[in-house]
């Protein structure tokens, strides 16, 4: 038997054959790509619904305009709407129909991260209980929008998917880890594709949380700088198609080739100091993809720009990795959107490679000198074959994701 | 039809009238008659007395079957990736979150946030255990025990590794209990492994399949089932109690259910 810790096997490559990503920089491909290269940021000084606390969000403009599908207004929610949003764009819907023609609805798979679900719908349903009874009101739909599994639910339906559906709920690293899940389940011949990727929207429960553990900015999140002093949530849904690869593949054709995951068995909201967590996962997807650490050329960062995630990581990378690999966090950009960030992060590396573009830090001033890594304050254009994107969460719980170009 | 083959070393089990595995066989298999009582869980021993103070309900259930399971196979909790399964987080915590985001007073404790997460208890078995193993932390409604069942035989498979699978779910209060209406805490934990060795105790093939899940003829263990999305699995364990080859069928999705033969080893 394999050491339990670097237990996955060698990873045939997967086709993400279609991608997409909504957030506060954008809606779809294009807008996300020029964002990333006007070094824009989408995050400002909350005003999402009642919630008074001095700090920065990255809310996507929209989504409450957003409507469901007459036959499935029961998942009526804040995050099956962002979902739905993020589907629309870039003919990833249109993607999956025809793939759905090409392997049937029962050989396609929904694998969906996500933190906090449709929470939302459950604070809103508080604020109305029954004076008397102190019953939630008639219209909450508990199982279709609050619940954990929601969002996979919503779209599974939405397309009328039949095969296995589930939501992966680990925090900040759910909507990476859902590329594992995947990943096994095409290995085992059980599903030829799956729609992978995360949705996380404001709630109150994670500004409120984040809050009182001290570790969201007043100002916009600074990733690995000297005065960073705490992170911005943000939101947004991404979503990849993941096939196997046709024998005849575009050069610019993105895959996955590799995946860590560990444990930091240490604390449940702060990370292990020396990174020891986040070096294992490094480890373990350079191990699956079969390369070296020097054929990595960008390290996208969880980098939330807190002091503790962004010190420790940095001493993870700089142990896998040495301080020479250009990296950055794209936090600074889109805020930190949770359960969604793994998945939004895939994309951005997916464009890394089409692109050649190795997006800045945003709103990053002064790199803390003690964090020596190669870290972007200007964009680079660069033609990059190989990258990695760290997905760290409450819990302990780390993934990466190596992604490369066809040729 | 793609199967996929792991075996059983390992079992626990913990709810309403069910204390262990060793004793919750003969009720499964209707030599002794279901009684249901409410289910006690264990103060987590092993957890650091800070961690300890602040684990809730899912959080001892999690530890109480899983270490059950782990022990039964004579393996290092350690060494074991692990697949969590639930429909939600802690039901009581996710209350007293939304009552006080309703109130005046939105300043909640950072224990009560970081225990709002899905995967709060498969962080406190990671510090526990010292685990620092992949865990995959699911949740899929009433297929929750379906869904963590597949994506941990086909762990066990597309990885050729062992692992513990966990699916555990806790009481709603009010009022979201009448929203969702599960009744009390049960969890089952099962080591599975790619390999027969000495300490196999059934083999278990798993696919998808159009059939109806299987039901107790006992109506309260029947209610058990239906109320709480772990018990969904309880057809798989008496299946394991009867001590013959037989094939179940497990609730899954609406679109499939589980076919599982389970082969005595």
């Amino acid at each position: 038997m394999t050491s339990p810790l670097l237990a996955q096997s060698a990873l045939k490559p997967l086709l993400l054959s279609h991608f997409t990503t909504t957030s506060c920089i954008g809606r779809g491909l294009e807008q996300t790509l020029a964002a990333l290269r006007e070094g824009r940021t989408g995050l400002a000084p909350c005003a999402f619904d009642t919630v008074n606390l001095a700090t920065f969000v990255g809310e996507v403009t929209g989504v409450d305009a957003v409507q469901l599908p007459a036959h499935l207004t029961d998942f009526d929610c804040r995050n099956n709407r962002l979902a739905f949003l993020g589907l629309m764009q870039d003919g990833f819907a249109g993607a999956v129909r025809a793939a759905i023609e090409k392997y049937g609805a029962q050989r396609i798979g929904v694998f969906l991260g996500t933190s906090t679900s449709g929470i939302l719908q459950t604070e809103l349903a508080y604020r109305r209980r029954d004076k008397v009874s102190g019953a939630l009101p008639a219209d909450f739909i508990y199982g279709a929008t609050h619940n954990t599994f929601s969002v996979a639910d919503f779209t599974r339906h939405y397309f009328g998917l039949t095969g296995p559906a589930v939501v992966v709920s680990s925090a900040c690293s759910s909507s990476a880890k859902v590329f594992s899940s995947a990943r096994r389940m095409m290995a085992t011949g059980l599903i030829d594709a799956a729609v992978v990727g995360g949705v996380d929207t404001l709630c109150l429960t994670t500004l409120y949380g984040f809050s009182s553990l001290g570790l969201t900015s007043e100002q916009a999140c600074r990733p690995f700088d000297a005065q960073r002093n705490g992170l911005s949530i943000g939101e947004a849904a991404a979503f990849a198609l993941l096939e196997r690869p046709p024998e005849q593949l575009d050069a610019d054709a993105v895959l996955l080739l590799g995946i860590g995951e560990s444990s930091d068995a240490y604390h449940m909201s702060s990370p292990h100091p020396e990174g020891l967590g986040a070096r294992l996962a490094m480890q373990g997807a350079l191990k699956m993809a079969g390369l070296q650490s020097t054929d990595i050329d960008y390290i996208n960062l969880h980098g939330t720009a807190t002091p503790t995630n962004d010190a420790a990581e940095c001493k993870a990378v700089q142990h896998v990795f040495g301080p020479r690999t250009p990296c950055s966090s794209t936090k600074g950009a889109t805020g930190h959107t949770l359960g969604a960030a793994g998945g939004v992060e895939a994309v951005i590396c997916a464009l890394v490679l089409q692109h050649g573009l190795l997006p800045a830090g945003v709103n990053t001033r002064q790199l803390d000198p003690a964090l020596d890594l190669d870290y972007l304050l200007d964009n680079r254009e660069q033609p990059a074959a190989h990258v990695i994107s760290n997905s760290f969460g409450f819990g302990g719980t780390n993934c990466s994701l190596i992604f490369g170009r066809a040729n | 039809m793609y199967s996929l083959t792991a075996y059983i070393e390992g079992i626990g089990l913990l709810g309403p009238g069910f204390t262990d595995w060793p004793s919750s066989q003969a009720v499964l298999v209707g030599q002794q008659p279901y009684q249901p009582h409410k289910t006690v869980l264990p103060s987590p021993a092993s957890l650091p007395s800070a961690e300890r103070r602040r684990s809730g309900a899912i959080v001892k259930l999690t530890l109480a079957t899983g270490l059950e399971a782990v022990s039964g196979a004579g393996l290092d909790a350690a060494s074991l990736p692990s697949v969590f399964s639930s429909s939600s987080s802690d039901g009581e915590n996710c209350h007293a979150i939304c009552e006080m985001l309703a109130s005046d007073d939105r300043q909640i404790s950072p224990t009560r946030f970081h225990n709002s997460v899905h995967n709060a208890a498969a962080g406190y078995w990671s510090i526990a255990t010292g685990a620092m193993t992949a865990s995959s932390v699911l949740g899929a409604f009433d297929a929750s025990f379906g869904a963590g069942l597949l994506e941990a035989v086909t762990q066990v498979v597309a990885d050729h590794t062992r692992i513990v699978f966990l699916a555990c779910d806790t009481a709603y209060p009010e009022p979201l209990y009448s929203t969702r209406p599960v009744p009390d805490a049960l969890g089952i934990a099962l080591v599975l492994a790619p390999q027969h060795s000495a300490q196999a105790r059934a083999r278990i093939t798993v696919s998808l399949t159009d059939a109806s899940a299987d039901r107790f003829d006992d109506t309260a263990l029947e209610s058990l089932r239906i109320a709480i999305p772990a018990a969904r699995g309880m057809p798989l364990l008496r299946g394991i109690a009867l001590r013959q080859d037989k094939r179940v069928v497990l609730d899954y999705l609406d679109s499939a259910r589980l076919a599982v033969a389970v082969a005595l080893c």
